[in-house]
């Protein structure tokens, strides 16, 4: 099974990316921001970083990158694509999820191991992990709050699209706590927080982010 | 060429952290009687004479705003 995982001018942790899908017993496929086509993957990765300097806005000039047309034209016909830290902001900026990131609440960049509630384990890339159940996982972002209308996050919230919430002390101002979010169909997740930096306990914190990537395989088997 | 503004806002109901910390460090400046702040983006744009007013809002409406955050004016300025 193969996983695409983008890298952008700023990119830094498609790395860690990867190795997080061969972790989970998949091959990983590096594709760059200028690629015409997603070279036969089964699922698409957009790591977290600082795309394009975050000039204009975070994830602004990235959602028109060649290989994001056809990242949106994929995921439209169900490709699971997942979005971590910048890659969130990258597909809220490209309209695969709905609402926005902006600047942390109290300014300063957040970067620690955050406790997150698992809201929904039926998306492409939550299946392995119990509903209710809580991971810790790195959060390091400065613009990670969670923003949309009234209305989206009603929808948000009676559709079970939120995936994960933040445990204790809201560290960013996301509105309703929110961490991570899935599309109408389960398919696109985006969240803030880096699951792919806690897949061994010898180099995080936990290896509670794996089972993000465990899931997917199971996804994609079963597809 | 023409010259053209398009200022961008964070839309009234969205936090505006970066602005509430530029007011709240006013009166530690020594300046009062600041009530709020509110911190945006101007970008000024030099066009040629036959790019049209759908074409600029289109520009700022998908690129330089983010109409879920933020609203926007687009304006022909005299050179």
């Amino acid at each position: 099974m193969k996983v695409g995982v983008i890298t952008f001018p700023g990119t830094l942790d498609d790395v860690d990316a990867a190795r997080a899908v061969r972790y989970a017993g998949g091959e990983a496929v590096s594709l760059w921001h200028a690629d015409h086509d997603l070279k036969g993957v089964d699922a698409v990765i957009v790591p977290g970083g600082f795309s394009y300097g975050d000039y204009l806005r975070c994830g602004a000039i990235a959602r028109f990158a060649p290989v994001m047309q056809e990242v949106v034209e994929a995921a439209n016909k169900g490709m699971p694509v997942l979005g971590i830290c910048n890659g969130f902001q990258i597909l809220c900026e490209a309209h695969l999820l709905p609402g926005a990131l902006i600047r942390n609440h109290k300014l300063h960049f957040v970067c620690r191991d955050q406790w997150l509630k698992v809201e929904n384990n039926e998306t492409a890339w939550t299946t392995r992990y119990d509903k209710g159940a809580e991971v810790l996982v790195p959060l390091k972002s400065g613009e990670g709050g969670y923003q949309a209308d009234d209305e989206t996050l009603k929808e948000l919230e009676g559709e079970g699209r939120v995936v994960f919430r933040y445990v204790g002390d809201n560290p960013n101002g996301s509105r309703n706590g929110i961490a991570g979010i899935t599309s109408a169909n389960g398919r696109v997740v985006g969240l803030m927080p880096h699951p792919e930096h806690a897949i061994d306990a010898l180099t995080g914190p936990t290896d509670d982010g794996l089972g993000m990537f465990l899931s997917l395989l199971d996804a994609v088997v079963s597809a | 060429m023409a010259r053209v503004v398009v200022d961008v806002m964070p839309k009234p109901e969205i936090l505006d952290p970066q602005g509430q910390a530029v007011a709240n460090a006013l009166p530690r400046l020594g300046f009062d009687g600041i009530a709020s702040v509110r911190q945006g983006k101007h970008f000024e744009l030099e066009v040629a004479d036959d790019v049209d007013d759908a074409t600029l809002a289109k520009i700022a409406e998908t690129f330089l705003a983010n109409p879920v955050i933020e609203d926007w004016v687009v304006r022909r300025v005299d050179a």
